[in-house]
C-alpha cells in the first residue's frame, strides 16, 4: 500500500462517484442542516433558532430512552450472535456438496427484503396463525407480543438472530478455511486439545473477520427499523421505539422537522464516530496482515 | 489431509454436522410456514391449524399475477434495483482502479468518507431526499430511487472492487503498458477480465441492499414505481388481511435472492467484509 505512486490524476476517476455522492449525500444533510437551526410557524417562514433543538433533543427523556434501548438491543443482540456464529462455523463441514448447500441456505435470510422479514415473523409468532404462537399457547403460555414488552423484545431479538446470524457465520468460516493445513498438523504433533486449537489457532485467525463481523452487527443494530416496525411498530407503548422509528415518527408522522433534524445530526454523529472506529480498524488490519503473514512463512 | 477432521476430535466429530443442521432449520422453519400459509386458503389459515396444506391451492399466487398493482410491484423493484447496481458498479469501477493503484490528495480522507455514507441511517435521509427529489420532479420515478439508492451502494461497490482490485499485481498494469496497450483498451480487455468476480460480487451486493430496503424506497414513490414491499405493507394496515397473500407475496420476494446467491456463494463473505477478508 506504501509503494503506490503519487498522482492527483487519479482524481478524474474518482470523480463521478463523488459527484453522485455528494448529491445523494451531502445537499440532503445540508436540508437537515437547514432545518435544525431554524424554527416555523407554518407557511414556509423560517426563523433562527440557533442550538434550541439540539439542547431541547439532547435533555429529553425520549431521545435518551430510545438510545439506551437501541443500545441495549445492540448489545443482546452482539452476545447472542457473536457466539452463535464462531459456533456454527466451526461446526460446518470445509469440503464437499456439503459446503455449498450450507453457504446457499444460511444466506437466505440475509437476501429478503426487511419489511417480509418483519412480516415473516408477525405471521410465524400469532397465536392464532402462527406455529411459534401457537405451539407456546398449546405449552400454555399466553404469548401476545402486542402486549407484553418482555415478549415484544424476545420475540425481535429472535427475528434480528434468525436474520443476521448467518452474516457472522459467513465471514467466520471465510476466515477459518483461510487457515493452512500445516498449523492443524503441528498442533496434533504438539498434542494439543480442541479448546487450545481453538484458543491459539483459530481465534487468532478469525480475529480479523470477526471484528469487521461485529463493527457491522453493532452498526447495522444500530440503524435497524423496517423490522421491527413492521413486528411491533415501536410497541407495545414506546418500549420497542429505537432511534430509527423514533426519528421518523417525529419526523414523518408528526412533521417536527426542527427537532426531527436535531435528532438526525446527534444520529449522524454518532454513527460518523463509529465509522471511524470501523475504519482504522479496518486499515490497520488489512497493513499488518500481510506483513505478518510474510513474517510467519 | 482432512481439515475437518485435524479440526476436532474423533468422538466430536461424528456429531459435528448436528450444530449446522439444527441452525438451518431454525433458519428454515419461519421460511417453510410463510410458504405453508401461502398454499392455503384463508379460510384454512383462520380456521383450522395444519403443518401443511390440506387443500392445496395456487389461487394466492393467482391473486398476485393477475392484478397489475401487484405484479408491477415486482417489475417495479426489478426495474429500479437494476438501474442502480448499474450506475453504482459503472461509476465504483473507476473509482476503486484509482484508489488501488494511486494515492493523491485527500485518497483517504475521500474513502473514509465514502464508508460513512454505507453506514448513514437510512432514517436519517427519508425526509431529505423526499424534498430534493420533489424540487427535480422526480418523486414516484424508477430514476429517482435508483439514485437515492447510490447513496451506500455506490461506496459499497467502491469498497468492494478495491479489495479485489489490490489482490491483482500493479506488474500487469506496468506490463500492458509497455506493450502498448491504451489505458481504455487495457482496463476493458485485460483488467476486467481480472477481475470479474469482484465485478460480478460488487454487483450481487448492490442488488442485494438496493433488494432489501424499503424505507427509502417506500417514501420517494406514490404508485407509478411503488415496489413490491410497500404494497406489502399497504396491505397490511387494511382492514381484514388477506393472510395467504401477503404469503405469497412474501414467498415470492425469496426467489430473487435465492437464485442470485448460488453463483456468489463462495464470495459472499468478502462481499459482506467489503473485499477485505
Amino acid at each position: 500500500m506504501n509503494n503506490k505512486p503519487f498522482d492527483n490524476k487519479a482524481w478524474f476517476f474518482v470523480l463521478p462517484v463523488f459527484i453522485l455522492v455528494a448529491i445523494s449525500a451531502v445537499i440532503p444533510l445540508m436540508t437537515v442542516v437547514n432545518y435544525s437551526v431554524q424554527d416555523s410557524f407554518g407557511n414556509n417562514q423560517f426563523f433562527w433558532a440557533g442550538t434550541e433543538w439540539f439542547t431541547e433533543v439532547l435533555n429529553s427523556d425520549r431521545f435518551r430512552d430510545s438510545l439506551v434501548r437501541n443500545l441495549t438491543f445492540s448489545a443482546i443482540i452482539l452476545c447472542i450472535e457473536i457466539p452463535l456464529g464462531i459456533a456454527v462455523a466451526l461446526a460446518m463441514p470445509r469440503k464437499g456438496i456439503w459446503v455449498s448447500v450450507c453457504l446457499v441456505l444460511m444466506a437466505l435470510p440475509l437476501l429478503i427484503p426487511w419489511n417480509v422479514v418483519g412480516t415473516i415473523w408477525l405471521i410465524f409468532g400469532r397465536a392464532d396463525i402462527g406455529l411459534l404462537g401457537f405451539t407456546l399457547a398449546k405449552m400454555g403460555i399466553v404469548f401476545n407480543y402486542g402486549q407484553s414488552w418482555l415478549q415484544a423484545w424476545i420475540i425481535i431479538i429472535l427475528m434480528d438472530v434468525w436474520h443476521w446470524t448467518s452474516l457472522v457465520v459467513l465471514l467466520c468460516y471465510s476466515g477459518l478455511v483461510a487457515i493452512p493445513e500445516a498449523y492443524y498438523q503441528a498442533a496434533r504433533i504438539d498434542g494439543a486439545s480442541r479448546w487450545k486449537v481453538f484458543r491459539y489457532i483459530q481465534l487468532p485467525k478469525m480475529q480479523r473477520v470477526l471484528l469487521i463481523a461485529i463493527l457491522l452487527r453493532f452498526m447495522d443494530s444500530f440503524m435497524i427499523y423496517t423490522e421491527p416496525f413492521v413486528l411491533t411498530g415501536g410497541g407495545p407503548g414506546n418500549t420497542t421505539t429505537f432511534l430509527s422509528i423514533d426519528l421518523v415518527k417525529t419526523a414523518i408522522g408528526q412533521f417536527d422537522l426542527g427537532p426531527a433534524a436535531a435528532m438526525s445530526l446527534i444520529y449522524f454523529l454518532i454513527v460518523l464516530l463509529l465509522s471511524w472506529v470501523f475504519y482504522t480498524v479496518m486499515t490497520n488490519y488489512g497493513m499488518d496482515a500481510p506483513e505478518k503473514r510474510e513474517v510467519e512463512s | 489431509m482432512n481439515t475437518a477432521q485435524a479440526g476436532g476430535g474423533s468422538r466430536s466429530s461424528r456429531f459435528k454436522w448436528l450444530v449446522p443442521t439444527l441452525y438451518i432449520v431454525f433458519l428454515m422453519i419461519p421460511i417453510y410456514w410463510l410458504i405453508n400459509m401461502s398454499l392455503k386458503t384463508n379460510t384454512e389459515i383462520v380456521t383450522g391449524f395444519s403443518l401443511w396444506p390440506n387443500n392445496l391451492t395456487f389461487d394466492n399466487y393467482k391473486v398476485i399475477f393477475g392484478d397489475p398493482t401487484w405484479y408491477n410491484g415486482y417489475i417495479n423493484s426489478i426495474i429500479y434495483v437494476v438501474m442502480n447496481t448499474v450506475i453504482a458498479v459503472a461509476v465504483a469501477l473507476p473509482a476503486a482502479y484509482a484508489f488501488s493503484r494511486y494515492r493523491f490528495l485527500g485518497d483517504k480522507h475521500m474513502f473514509f468518507w465514502l464508508l460513512t455514507n454505507r453506514m448513514a441511517p437510512p432514517a436519517v435521509f427519508a425526509l431529505p431526499f423526499f424534498q430534493l427529489y420533489s424540487a427535480f420532479g422526480l418523486i414516484d420515478t424508477h430514476i429517482a430511487v435508483a439514485l437515492a439508492h447510490c447513496l451506500f451502494n455506490v461506496p459499497l461497490a467502491v469498497w468492494i472492487l478495491e479489495g479485489f482490485m489490490s489482490g491483482v499485481p500493479r506488474e500487469i498494469d506496468e506490463t500492458a503498458y509497455i506493450d502498448g496497450y491504451s489505458f481504455p483498451k487495457f482496463f476493458g480487455k485485460i483488467f476486467m477480465p481480472l477481475i470479474a468476480s469482484g465485478i460480478g460480487v460488487a454487483a450481487f451486493f448492490c442488488f442485494m441492499f438496493s433488494w432489501v430496503e424499503l424505507l427509502i424506497a417506500r417514501t420517494l414513490t406514490v404508485t407509478e414505481a411503488k415496489p413490491i414491499a410497500a404494497i406489502m405493507t399497504r396491505t397490511i394496515s387494511a382492514t381484514g388481511v388477506d393472510w395467504g397473500v401477503q404469503a405469497a407475496a412474501g414467498a415470492l420476494t425469496i426467489i430473487p435472492g435465492a437464485l442470485v446467491i448460488y453463483f456468489v456463494r463462495n464470495y459472499i463473505a468478502k462481499g459482506f467484509a467489503l473485499g477485505r477478508v
